[in-house]
């Protein structure tokens, strides 16, 4: 069984963590065992490190948060969409984030939630893939991806990792989408959309969204269902990506500025 | 979140020569979400003198209505149009009236004299303390950004046209990096002989 094959080359979080220890006083332990993160300094981290990060705390951090994004299944295919803001508090770092992320020829997952938790784990990911391709002589289904995701996601519950994640791609010749989150939910289905916005994206999308959408109608529903994201909620913003997400590979539609966005969809409105 | 920057939004007001600016952002959110983009945080109080008010919206309506009554009421018994320093004055004795139980608010003054047409700025903390500097001043959730572009942008004796381009900039830049102002733009001209009003074409987002 494919996946067997995987958790035999998975070393269990006990067994990494007796390495990591050993590879700690060389400090490059999480160079070799990169599931394996640094203990807490403090017990409880979803209590502790929360109260780092309120308003009040004389400790200031702020992790990156705030986004909306989405992606639905259709007879086409996957459309996913997602803004590209970055914020700190209330301070925007970036409009210019890449949140989906491009994991091979057929894979793409979004990204909201933590910025680090999600890049980070993306890219443990990546190499997962990667090495699953090289073991096994084939492309590693979206199932099974979803699935090592989950299983590392789930030995950290309780430690205050913060993710949302929607992944699509080939899967058995065809195409399909699951949802994972740090809480580690891991499901299928037809219509997700993660972040600040996602109630604003809902809306939009859906009351557009049907099984049997063209190809272009489907980018323009993913995509106004971000714009309006990002007009209502503040966390939201940037530019507009549109993926396409078809059983022989991804391709990127488009990338527009919510500026010309909003010019163009209120242009629309006044005719 | 502070009470503060429960709704979002801010304003900026610059000295020219002869004449002064003042510019306000068009949110009215509550948290993240934003809830109308038509909320303009600058208030005529007599020809020639605006009073911009950035901080809670609730606090914002009522400040700006109890001001009123009193200015009226000042110009009815003076029989004489109320001078910027003289309003200043009364908006800081009245917001330290609520020094232990403030209006969450930052006001931010621009005008020019009745009688001398000399230019007017001025702004307080939330409990009165007046600020009148010669160049700018800013309130607001994106006061950093807004002190930042000021500093860069603003020169000496500009024209009303030159200090038109110098305000439009500094506050559309300042809250392009702040996620709870934006969503349009309104900037305030003061000249000896008239006043003009622009509306910003900005980011929606």
């Amino acid at each position: 069984m494919a996946l067997n094959d995987i958790l035999k080359h998975m070393p269990s979080i006990n067994d990494a963590y007796n390495d990591f220890k050993a590879c700690e006083e060389l400090s490059f332990a999480n160079l070799t065992q990169n599931k394996v993160l640094s203990v807490p300094p403090y017990c409880n981290p979803v209590e502790n490190l929360a109260k780092l990060q309120e308003g009040n705390s004389d400790v200031k951090i702020h992790f990156d948060h705030g986004t909306t994004t989405l992606g639905f299944i259709y007879q086409g295919g996957v459309v996913m969409a997602v803004d590209s803001r970055a914020t700190g508090g209330q301070y925007i770092g970036s409009q210019s984030v890449r949140k989906v992320v491009e994991i091979n020829d057929l894979l793409l997952g979004t990204l909201a939630g933590g910025a680090a938790d999600c890049t980070y784990w993306y890219r443990v990911l990546t190499s997962e893939c990667r090495l699953y391709e090289l073991r096994n002589k084939k492309k590693i289904s979206l199932a099974a991806a979803t699935k090592i995701m989950n299983n590392i996601i789930y030995s950290y519950k309780n430690s205050g990792l913060s993710m949302g994640m929607i992944l699509a791609g080939g899967d058995m010749n065809q195409v399909s989408l699951y949802y994972l989150d740090s809480d580690g939910t891991r499901t299928t289905g037809k219509v997700f959309s993660v972040g600040s916005g996602s109630i604003f994206a809902l809306g939009v999308l859906d009351s557009g969204y049907k099984w049997d959408l063209k190809d272009e109608d489907a980018y323009e529903l993913g995509r106004r269902s971000i714009y309006h994201a990002t007009h209502r909620d503040a966390y939201s913003g940037g530019t507009v990506r549109v993926y396409h997400v078809k059983k022989d590979g991804w391709n990127l539609i488009s990338e527009e500025d919510c500026l010309n966005l909003h010019r163009r969809y209120q242009a629309e409105k006044n005719n | 979140m502070s009470i503060m920057a429960y709704n979002g939004g801010c304003i900026v007001a610059m000295k020219g020569k002869e004449c002064v600016a003042i510019a306000t952002d068009h949110r009215f959110g509550i948290q993240a979400q934003t809830i109308a983009t038509d909320f303009e945080k600058v208030f005529p109080i007599n020809k020639q003198m605006y009073l911009g008010l950035a901080g809670l919206q609730s606090d914002i309506i009522t400040v700006y209505k109890r001001l009123m009554f009193r200015k009226n009421l000042y110009e009815i018994r003076e029989n004489r149009v109320m001078q910027p320093e003289r309003f200043a004055a009364m908006l800081s004795s009245f917001l330290y009236e609520h020094r232990f139980g403030p209006y969450f608010i930052e006001p931010v003054i621009a005008g020019l004299d009745p009688k001398t047409f000399k230019p007017f700025i001025c702004n307080m903390d939330l409990i009165g303390c007046p600020n009148m500097p010669d160049d700018f001043v800013v309130g607001g959730t994106c006061e950093e950004q807004l002190f930042g572009m000021c500093e860069t942008l603003w020169r000496e004796n500009m024209e009303p046209d030159d200090l038109f381009e110098t305000i439009s900039q500094a506050m559309l830049n300042a809250f392009d990096r702040d996620a709870i102002s934006g969503w349009g733009a309104t900037v305030y001209i003061i000249e000896k002989d008239k006043t003009t009003v622009k509306t910003l074409k900005t980011r929606m987002d």
